[in-house]
C-alpha cells in the first residue's frame, strides 16, 4: 500500500515536470503543432491545399499586376481598343487546368476522409464516453469504471475512441493539436478517434455556439506515457476522498448539504451521486476550475461565491450565503480531493 | 390586444396633431405630402431608392454592432461585452448583414437598373414590387425592435436547434428572428418572382437572352435561386415558430425530433443564399470592368454559362457546412467534390474578367477601383473556400476564425465591393448627380486596406485555435496581435465608409448634374436621360446586338432606334395597399412574438382585408402622353 502511494506520488511529480516542459507558458492549442496522426494528416492536407491555392493566387496576381500596369489609360489616348469576342482555346485552358488541380486535391481528400473515419479495433483502442453540457464536459471510461470532468487523461500511443453525445444543446469537441473536431448532437452518438504520440497537455475548446459561456467551455486532454496512465487510473479507482483535517471534515459535511445534489464525489461515501454538474472526484488534482481559472484556493473561493462572474449563464448558483469560515472549509475539503 | 388598440388611437391622434387636424381637406393634404408619395409609389426607380436607403440604414446598425464586437475582442480577457449580450450582438450582426443589408442593397440596384437594361417601362408587377419592399422593411424593423423590447436573438444567424428552442433560449429573442425573417422572406420571394417574370416577359424587341447584359443575367439566375431557396427557409422558420409557440417536436430529441433537420433545411436555403448574394455582384463587376476597359466582355457566352452553372451547383453543396455533424465519409466526400467543382466556373469568370481588361484602356474611376480590388479579394476568398472543402482540413477549420475570415472575404470582397462599385457606377443614373471622384478615392483607399487588415489576420487566429462566436480569448496562445490588428482594421473601414457618406450627401446637395452617359457606357440604361423619366423610354428601343448603346454610338447614332411609334404610355397608379398590408404583417408578427394569438390573427385579418380590397379594386392605371412632353422640351 505504502509503496503504491509512493509510486503514484512519483507519477505526479513526473507529470508536473511534463506539464512544465510542454508548457513553457501554455499547453498547445494550435493546428500547426500537431501531436497525433489525425492532426498530422490534417495539417498535411492543409499544407497541400495551401500550396496549390498559393500557386493559383500567384498566377492570377501576376496576370493581374501586368494587366493593371500595362493597359491603364495613358493621357491623350483616344483610340478605342479592339472589341474581342472571346477565345475558345483560352476558355478550354482555364477550365482544364483548374480541373486538374482540383483532382490532385480531391484524391488525397477522399482517401484521408475515409481513413480518419475508420472504426478502431476494440482490442487496440480505449473507449471514452464524452457528454457535453452547458458549459462543461463529462468524461467516462466505461471499461475502466472511471469518471471525470473537463480534463480527460489518455495514454500515448493508443487510439482513443471518443463516443460523444450532448445532454442539452449542440456542442463540438476540438483539441486542435490532436485533430479536427466533431459535433456532439443531443440524441445522436458520434465518434472521434484521436491518438497522442507524445505526452503533454493539449487544450480543447467547444466550437459550436452553445449559449452565454460558449467561449469558456474549455477542456484539456492530458496525455501520459502508458505506465503513468495506469497509475492515474489506479488512483482514480481508489481516490482519496476522505477529509484529512478537522476543517476538511467540516467541509465534507457542507458538501453533503450543498453540493451533492448536482456533483458526485466517488469514494467519499455519499449516497447521492449528482449528475447535473461535473464529477468532482480527485478535484484537487485538476489543473483548472471550471475549465477557466487556475486551480488554487483563492480562485476556488471566488468561484464558489459567484460562479456567474466567471462563467455567465452557467447553472451553478452562488454560495454567498455561506460564511467565510464555511467557504474556507469547503475549499479545504475540495482541494484535498486527490 | 388592448395595448394595440390604445396604440392605434394614440397614433391617430399623433397623426392629426402633426398634420393639422382632421377635416375635409385632410386626405388631399396627406396625398400631396412627399412622404405619401414615397409610401405609395410603384415606380421601380423610386422603390430601388427605398431599398438603397433602408439597406443603408440597416448597414449602419449592423456596422455599429460589428464595431462593438471588435472592441470587445481587441484585447484578451476583455470584460466589456460578455456572455449573452455578446451573443445578441454577434447574432444580430450576422442576421442584419445577410438578410437586411446585402440582398436589399442588391435589390435596390436591380430594381432601378434591370428594367432600364432590358428596355422596359417598369417591372412586371409594380404592386408586388412595392409590397416586396414594405414586407422587407417591416420584417427588418420587427427584428431590430428586439433590442428595445425583450432582448435580441442570441443563437447566431444560423439559429441552430436545440439552442434556439424555448428550453435554452427563453424569452422573445428567437421569436423576433423567426417572425422578422419570415416577413422579410416573403418580401424577398415576391421580389424574386417579380424579377423573373420581368426578365422573361418584358425585354425590348430584339433583346434575346444572349443579348442581355451580364447584370440582368445574374439578376435572372439569382431570382431563380431565390425562387427555389427561400421556400425551404420559409418551411424551416415555420417549424421553428411552431416549436417555440405551439410546442411541436420537430427538433427536440426527447419528443422524437432530430436536431440535424434544422441544419439541413437551413443550409439547403443557406448555401444558395451565398450565391444569391454574390452573383448580382458578379454582374455589376462585369458591367463595370467592361465599361472602364472600353472593351466588350471577354467570353460573354462562357460568362453566362458559368453563372448558370454556379447557380445550379449552389444547390448541391449545402453539406459542406455540416462536415463535422457526423454524416459519414460517403456523404462528406460527395459534397466535398461538388464544392470543389464550383471553383471551376468561378475560375472561368475571374480569367474572363482579366481577359476583358487585357488589351483594354483602363480608366480607374472609383467604381473600377472597387472592381479591381474585388478580383484580388475574391480570389483569396475563393481559394480558402476550396481549402474548406477538403473534408479532413475542414474538421480543423470548421467554426473557427478561419471560416470567419473566409466568408467575410467572400461577402465583403464579393457582395459589398460589388454594391459599392454598382453604387458609384449607377449613382448618376439613379440620382441625376455625380459623386465626387476625389472623395471616392479617399473612400476606397481607407475602406479597402481596412478590410484586408481586419480579416486577413483572422485566418491565422483560426489556425492558432480560436473558435468563432466567442466573446473572449485567453492571453498566451498567440492570439493577441492578430486580434488587435483585426480590430484596428475596422477603424479604417469605418473611416472609409464615413467618406462615402460625406460623398453621398455632398453629391445630393451640391453635386454637379449628370449627363445621360457620363462613363461612355455600353448598355441601354445610358441611352436615356439621368435620372430617367417616369416612363423610362418614350419609345421602346430596338435592340440589334449585345451592348446595344455602344453599337449605336459606334455607328454615329445619337439615340436608340425606336421599335414603336410615339403614343400614350400606360402607367400603373400609386397605391397605399402594400404599405397597409405590411403594417398588418408587422402587427401580426409582434403578436406572435409575444405569444398573443389574438393580436397575431388581428394582423393577419388586416392582410386579408387588403387582399380583398385589392382583388375587387378596379384600377386601370393612367396614361402619359410623351409626345406632348417631347414637344414641350
Amino acid at each position: 500500500m505504502m509503496k503504491q502511494k509512493w509510486r503514484i506520488g512519483a507519477g505526479w511529480v513526473l507529470l508536473l515536470a511534463v506539464i512544465i516542459q510542454a508548457g513553457c507558458g501554455h499547453p498547445s492549442q494550435s493546428v500547426l503543432d500537431p501531436a497525433g496522426p489525425a492532426g498530422r494528416s490534417q495539417l498535411g492536407l492543409i499544407y497541400l491545399s495551401t500550396g496549390i491555392m498559393t500557386l493559383v493566387v500567384i498566377v492570377v496576381a501576376a496576370i493581374y499586376i501586368y494587366v493593371v500596369y500595362r493597359f491603364r489609360e495613358r493621357p491623350g489616348e483616344e483610340e478605342i481598343p479592339e472589341q474581342v469576342e472571346g477565345s475558345r482555346k483560352l476558355e478550354v485552358l482555364w477550365t482544364v487546368i483548374p480541373i486538374i488541380l482540383l483532382v490532385i486535391l480531391a484524391v488525397p481528400t477522399i482517401s484521408a476522409t475515409f481513413t480518419l473515419n475508420k472504426k478502431p479495433e476494440p482490442e487496440q483502442s480505449m473507449r471514452v464516453n464524452v457528454v457535453g453540457f452547458q458549459y462543461w464536459w463529462g468524461f467516462e471510461y466505461p471499461d475502466l469504471g472511471v469518471q471525470t470532468a473537463n480534463e480527460v487523461h489518455i495514454p500515448t500511443g493508443t487510439q482513443v475512441d471518443f463516443q460523444m453525445t450532448s445532454g442539452d444543446v449542440i456542442h463540438a469537441f476540438w483539441a486542435p493539436s490532436l485533430g479536427g473536431k466533431q459535433d456532439l448532437n443531443p440524441g445522436i452518438q458520434n465518434r472521434l478517434v484521436l491518438e497522442a504520440d507524445r505526452p503533454g497537455v493539449y487544450e480543447g475548446r467547444c466550437t459550436e455556439l452553445c449559449g452565454a459561456s460558449h467561449a469558456l467551455m474549455n477542456f484539456r486532454v492530458i496525455a501520459h506515457p502508458p505506465e503513468e496512465f495506469e497509475e492515474w487510473v489506479a488512483s482514480m479507482r481508489n481516490p482519496s476522498s476522505q477529509p484529512q483535517t478537522p476543517l476538511a471534515s467540516e467541509g465534507k459535511k457542507l458538501v453533503s448539504q450543498n453540493c451533492i445534489g448536482c456533483h458526485a464525489i466517488d469514494g467519499a461515501g455519499f449516497e447521492i451521486k449528482g449528475r447535473t454538474g461535473p464529477n468532482l472526484t480527485a478535484f484537487g488534482k485538476r489543473t483548472r476550475i471550471a475549465g477557466v481559472w487556475e486551480n488554487n484556493k483563492e480562485n476556488l473561493e471566488a468561484w464558489l461565491k459567484d460562479p456567474q462572474v466567471v462563467k455567465p449563464g452557467n447553472r451553478m448558483p452562488a454560495f454567498d450565503h455561506l460564511s467565510k469560515k464555511e467557504i474556507s472549509a469547503l475549499v479545504e475539503y475540495l482541494s484535498d480531493l486527490k | 390586444m388592448a395595448t394595440i388598440i390604445i396604440l392605434i388611437v394614440f397614433g391617430l391622434f399623433l397623426a392629426a396633431i402633426l398634420t393639422g387636424g382632421y377635416n375635409k381637406k385632410y386626405l388631399e393634404r396627406v396625398q400631396q405630402n412627399w412622404l405619401w408619395e414615397w409610401i405609395t409609389t410603384v415606380d421601380h426607380k423610386k422603390i430601388g431608392v427605398l431599398y438603397l436607403t433602408a439597406g443603408g440604414f440597416f448597414f449602419t446598425v449592423g456596422g455599429l454592432e460589428a464595431l462593438l464586437i471588435r472592441l470587445q475582442l481587441m484585447f484578451p480577457d476583455n470584460r466589456f461585452i460578455v456572455g449573452d449580450q455578446y451573443n445578441q450582438l454577434m447574432s444580430m450582426h450576422g442576421t442584419t448583414m445577410i438578410f437586411l443589408v446585402a440582398l436589399p442593397l442588391l435589390f435596390g440596384l436591380m430594381n432601378v437598373i434591370v428594367p432600364l437594361q432590358i428596355g422596359a417601362r417598369d417591372v412586371a408587377f409594380p404592386f408586388l414590387n412595392s409590397l416586396g419592399f414594405w414586407l422587407y422593411f417591416s420584417g427588418g424593423l420587427l427584428l431590430n425592435l428586439s433590442w428595445l423590447f425583450g432582448g435580441a436573438p442570441d443563437a447566431g444567424w444560423t439559429s441552430y436547434a436545440t439552442l434556439a428552442l424555448n428550453e435554452f433560449s427563453p424569452g422573445p429573442g428567437v421569436n423576433y428572428y423567426v417572425l422578422g425573417l419570415q416577413i422579410a422572406g416573403i418580401g424577398t420571394l415576391i421580389s424574386g418572382i417579380n424579377f423573373l417574370v420581368t426578365i422573361i416577359n418584358m425585354r425590348a424587341p430584339g433583346m434575346s437572352y444572349l443579348r442581355m447584359p451580364l447584370f440582368t443575367w445574374t439578376t435572372f439566375v439569382t431570382s431563380a435561386l431565390i425562387l427555389f431557396a427561400f421556400p425551404p427557409l420559409t418551411a424551416g422558420l415555420f417549424m421553428m415558430m411552431f416549436e417555440r409557440l405551439f410546442d411541436t417536436n420537430f427538433f427536440t430529441t426527447h419528443g422524437g425530433g432530430n436536431v440535424t433537420i434544422w441544419q439541413h433545411i437551413f443550409w439547403i436555403f443557406g448555401h444558395p443564399e451565398v450565391y444569391i448574394l454574390v452573383l448580382p455582384a458578379f454582374g455589376v463587376f462585369s458591367e463595370v470592368i467592361s465599361t472602364f476597359s472600353r472593351k466588350r466582355l471577354f467570353g460573354y457566352n462562357s460568362m453566362v454559362f458559368a453563372v448558370v452553372l454556379i447557380g445550379f451547383l449552389g444547390f448541391m453543396v449545402w453539406v459542406h457546412h455540416m462536415f463535422t455533424v457526423g454524416l459519414g465519409p460517403v456523404a462528406n466526400t460527395i459534397f466535398a467534390v461538388a464544392t470543389m467543382a464550383i471553383a471551376v466556373p468561378t475560375g472561368i469568370k475571374v480569367f474572363n474578367w482579366l481577359a476583358t481588361m487585357w488589351g483594354g484602356s483602363l480608366r480607374f474611376t472609383t467604381a473600377m477601383l472597387y472592381a479591381a480590388g474585388f478580383i484580388v479579394m475574391f480570389v483569396i476568398g475563393g481559394v480558402t473556400g476550396v481549402m474548406l472543402g477538403v473534408v479532413p482540413a475542414d474538421w480543423q477549420f470548421h467554426d473557427t476564425y478561419f471560416v470567419v475570415a473566409h466568408f467575410h472575404y467572400v461577402i465583403i470582397g464579393g457582395t459589398l465591393l460589388g454594391i459599392l462599385a454598382g453604387v458609384y457606377y449607377w449613382w448618376p443614373k439613379i440620382f441625376g448627380r455625380m459623386l465626387s471622384e476625389k472623395w471616392g478615392r479617399w473612400n476606397f483607399w481607407f475602406f479597402y486596406p481596412g478590410v484586408h487588415l481586419t480579416f486577413f489576420p483572422q485566418h491565422f487566429l483560426g489556425l492558432y485555435g480560436m473558435p468563432r462566436r466567442v466573446f473572449t480569448y485567453p492571453s498566451g496562445y498567440g492570439l493577441e496581435l492578430n486580434n488587435l490588428l483585426s480590430s484596428l482594421g475596422t477603424i479604417l473601414m469605418t473611416i472609409g465608409l464615413l467618406f462615402f457618406l460625406y460623398n453621398a450627401v455632398w453629391s445630393l446637395t451640391k453635386g454637379p448634374r449628370a449627363e445621360s452617359d457620363p462613363w461612355d457606357g455600353r448598355t441601354l440604361e445610358w441611352a436615356i436621360s439621368s435620372p430617367p423619366p417616369e416612363y423610362n423610354f418614350a419609345q421602346l428601343p430596338k435592340i440589334r446586338s449585345l451592348d446595344p448603346w455602344w453599337a449605336e454610338k459606334r455607328e454615329g447614332n445619337r439615340g436608340m432606334q425606336p421599335a414603336e411609334p410615339l403614343g400614350p404610355i400606360h402607367m400603373p397608379s400609386s397605391t397605399y395597399l402594400p404599405f397597409v398590408m405590411a403594417i398588418g404583417f408587422f402587427i401580426s408578427g409582434i403578436g406572435f412574438v409575444f405569444h398573443s394569438v389574438r393580436v397575431g390573427v388581428l394582423g393577419l385579418l388586416i392582410v386579408i382585408v387588403t387582399l380583398f380590397i385589392r382583388s375587387f379594386q378596379e384600377d386601370e392605371g393612367f396614361h402619359i402622353h410623351p409626345e406632348e412632353e417631347v414637344k414641350g422640351t
